[in-house]
């Protein structure tokens, strides 16, 4: 995610209200949702009322209103991974970040999202972390993929071996002992 | 890059590229789909360039990457030209190897060949895999051929020249009525005869006119459109140039979905590419006639694949549709008459006029015409995007091209045409794939999805999937579709949880024909096809549900318990370690247990146990065999 602000964004498009959705996508694709700041001057720069770029915001399942996590998981939930299976997926990521039913981890490092179809049905069922497909994912592979991810977000001491860490009932989540986080 | 400012120039431009190719030597052919890439191709084809640099060979052979060439699962493929010899399941390791026996010398090497799954021998080329051999690829096989991120490929394919012919031999008149009688239809779902569409787009009123480019492929389980757009971008851009000369429109977009990152891209590019050799923009290739188009980006929104949805989205508005009792081919975008069709329908128009309306129309039934591309997906072995003459039956498809079930289990049912078609049963396999067969047994052709499904698919978790996606889909403006949906959901789900009764049933039916009279847009109006469909071949496995309290398939999970057979349990422990909810115990080597009370169904322990001791029980029964 890179920070261009909001104007630079808007650049050449200003006062066309019908540019509104890219705009968005555009604001999306750099700062990982739309805040209200962003959505102010959105409003201001195309002439679009404030109600109205609300409206597209919630609208669109492309653009979200919270931030989102550092690492986004999209797990697809077509026809094709759908009765392959993609179900224990969601119970495996949301288990494994300590979730319900997706949505972003405590911490911000995590966001789990479900998505229609993306279009590899030959290959599903698909889990996309950070951009990168997976293909013919069960439970186990995605739990590996995710872990992959921890390991580098909390660091090790050496490479302590799995019995030597602590699960976290609430977070769902493995740490090394002396890096447990405190409880809020 | 020249701009090209007449027809010969480009004829010229095109002989220059046909000739360099046939003289070319050796071409490397590697998918770089959506599909390949997640196997890994973007890999191997970085690996390929370095040894092909290292080995002294970059200048000699040619490396093209494609798009998505549709035998995804044997992702990422390749072939090694003149000789034809086809590549599966590469890895970046294999390529040394590849370049040093295959390329260098003639050797083949044995294990990266295909192995043909019914008679187990290992098969060198393309044309002697079932998958590809039963098949009629006329758009996919342009896609093995071009490099979509190269107007020049598109060039030496003879591309653009049916935008050449149109303004030499034809007038909007003429290419209207050579669309109609070659009896396109459009492959979005609807299936309306293009050439009536364009023809009244055209004698509507109004100076400013558009075309846009459906892309917006929502449904689950379908994606041709992504992977044309992704790896024939042109054809669809020269398409839309005819029609828009035909229908007299100066201005064209291309609505895809942001969901396809990799068609966004390819399709800009093109546009890009397009302009610089004047393709597109003002006065193409002298003929005083000026088009541009644009991309516009879906925003995940299901509903806007529907026309005035989309219209509406590229308008800046929200997705919601709009009567249509003023069709948008006078009322459309902007309120200007407007032709909308779906990506394929658009990238089919260059080959009719190239080849001659008889040529397009020589294949299909009576009323389908052509070829369509559908995208075989769920239990079956080969699955993958598979183009085929309108007509073919169902079981040629599943069977010889698919090469039937996955894993040994019966296949039960086929699902045509997403959320709005419908299940068939395995024992209408003998119908022909056109438009009027599949609607009167109850789905639809669509955009072209095909999820078979097998023993261990539930029929009534199918019909409750679609619900939930089609209420989480629903735009919201009017109740039939709004309250309808959900209120079909809920009994679809009593029934699923074990709390149905039989007279939900009757209920389910009437608010289903509800639902299909009253909604507003198409989504609504087929939303209760799954149900409809599910209950007219599938009726006893509801009842079974309700009755019995027992789902067959082993799915409805409040229906359903795993258990661990203690005879093949080897006491590995991994069941226990991967179990979320920590329901499994037992000392090691010894059988483990499942506490049913802790357990919550989801299946994880029997997707890693490698010794099938977990099986799905219902009702006391097992579920499957396997």
């Amino acid at each position: 995610m890179s920070h261009v602000s909001v104007e630079t964004i808007v650049g050449e498009r200003k006062s066309q209200p019908h540019q509104l959705i890219e705009v968005l996508q555009d604001i999306q694709e750099a700062h990982g949702y739309i805040s209200q700041e962003a959505a102010t001057v959105v409003s201001h720069y195309l002439g679009v009322p404030l109600i109205d770029v609300y409206r597209a915001a919630s609208f669109y399942k492309a653009l979200s209103l919270e931030p989102r996590g550092k690492h986004v998981i999209t797990l697809c939930t077509g026809t094709a991974c759908h009765v392959r299976g993609s179900h224990v997926l969601l119970d495996q990521a949301s288990s494994q970040l300590g979730m319900n039913n997706g949505g972003t981890t405590k911490d911000g490092l995590f966001t789990l999202e479900r998505v229609n179809c993306l279009g590899a049905c030959a290959i599903g069922p698909v889990a996309v972390l950070n951009g990168v497909y997976h293909h013919h994912m069960t439970s186990a592979k995605l739990s590996s993929v995710i872990d992959a991810v921890l390991k580098d977000e909390v660091p090790q001491a050496g490479d302590a071996a799995p019995a030597l860490q602590y699960r976290d009932k609430d977070y769902g989540r493995r740490w090394p002992f002396g890096q447990i986080p405190k409880r809020e | 890059m020249p701009k090209i400012n007449a027809i010969a120039e480009l004829m010229a431009l095109q002989e220059r590229l046909r000739t360099g190719r046939a003289n070319g030597g050796t071409i490397l052919t590697v998918c770089g789909g959506t599909g390949c890439q997640a196997n890994r191709s973007g890999a191997v084809i970085d690996a390929l360039r370095a040894e092909l640099e290292r080995q002294g060979l970059s200048d000699s052979v040619t490396l093209r990457i494609t798009g998505c060439q549709g035998f995804c699962e044997q992702g990422p493929i390749m072939v090694i030209d003149p000789s034809n010899v086809f590549y599966c399941h590469i890895e970046p390791e294999d390529v040394g190897e590849i370049v040093s026996r295959s390329v260098r010398g003639d050797e083949v090497i044995d294990r990266l060949l295909y192995t043909d799954p019914a008679t187990g021998k290992k098969v060198q080329t393309e044309a002697e895999i079932s998958f590809y051999r039963a098949q009629d690829r006329v758009l996919l096989s342009q896609n093995r051929q071009i490099d979509p991120c190269a107007i020049e490929d598109y060039f030496a394919i003879g591309g653009y020249s049916a935008l050449a012919k149109v303004f030499t031999e034809h007038d909007p008149e003429t290419v209207i009525a050579e669309v109609s009688a070659s009896g396109l239809r459009g492959r979005g779902g609807g299936g309306f005869p293009t050439g009536r569409k364009w023809a009244d787009c055209r004698t509507a009123p109004g100076d400013e006119k558009y075309v846009i480019c459906n892309a917006d492929e929502g449904d689950p389980g379908a994606y041709m459109d992504r992977s044309v757009l992704e790896g024939n971008p042109h054809a669809v851009l020269e398409g839309m140039a005819i029609g828009s000369w035909a229908v007299g429109a100066e201005q064209g977009y291309v609505y895809v979905r942001k969901e396809y990152p990799l068609a966004v891209d390819h399709t800009r590019k093109a546009i890009t590419q397009a302009r610089e050799y004047g393709l597109l923009g003002e006065n193409i290739l002298g003929s005083g006639f000026n088009f541009d188009v644009d991309v516009a980006r879906g925003g995940g929104a299901f509903i806007c694949g529907e026309s005035t949805a989309l219209m509406a989205s590229i308008e800046g508005k929200v997705g919601e549709p709009r009567p249509k009792d003023v069709h948008t081919v006078e009322d459309g975008l902007w309120h200007r008459p407007t032709t909308l069709n779906n990506v394929e329908t658009w990238a089919n128009v260059p080959s009719i006029i190239n080849n001659g309306a008889a040529w397009f129309a020589a294949k299909g039934t009576k009323d389908s015409k052509g070829t369509k591309i559908f995208a075989l997906t769920g239990q079956v072995r080969n699955t993958g995007l598979v183009e085929v003459a309108m007509g073919t039956p169902l079981r040629k498809i599943i069977f010889d091209i698919g090469g039937g079930a996955a894993n040994g289990r019966g296949i039960k049912a086929v699902q045509t045409g997403g959320p709005s078609g419908g299940c068939l049963p395995a024992d209408l396999f003998d119908l022909s794939v056109d438009f009027e067969t599949l609607k009167e047994a109850g789905s639809m052709v669509g955009s072209g999805g095909m999820v078979v499904m097998d023993e261990k698919t539930c029929m009534v978790d199918v019909a409750k999937y679609f619900l939930a996606f089609l209420l989480d889909e629903s735009c919201g403006k009017c109740v039939p579709c709004r309250i309808g949906i959900d209120r079909m959901l809920e009994i679809v789900t009593d029934i699923s949880e074990g709390r149905g009764r039989p007279e939900q049933i009757p209920l389910l039916e009437e608010l289903a024909e509800t639902v299909q009279e009253t909604s507003l847009c198409a989504l609504g109006k087929t939303a209760p096809n799954p149900v409809i469909s599910t209950l007219r071949y599938f009726r006893e496995e509801y009842m079974m549900h309700i009755t019995e309290k027992r789902c067959p398939a082993g799915v409805c999970r409040e229906l359903i318990e795993y258990v661990i057979d203690e005879e093949r349990c080897t006491g590995c422990g991994v069941c226990m370690r991967a179990c979320p909810y920590g329901a499994i115990s037992g000392a090691k080597k010894e059988p483990h247990v499942i506490d049913p009370l802790v357990c919550k169904k989801c299946g994880i322990c029997w997707d890693g146990c490698a010794f099938e001791a977990i099986t799905v029980h219902s009702g006391g029964v097992p579920c499957y065999s396997t």
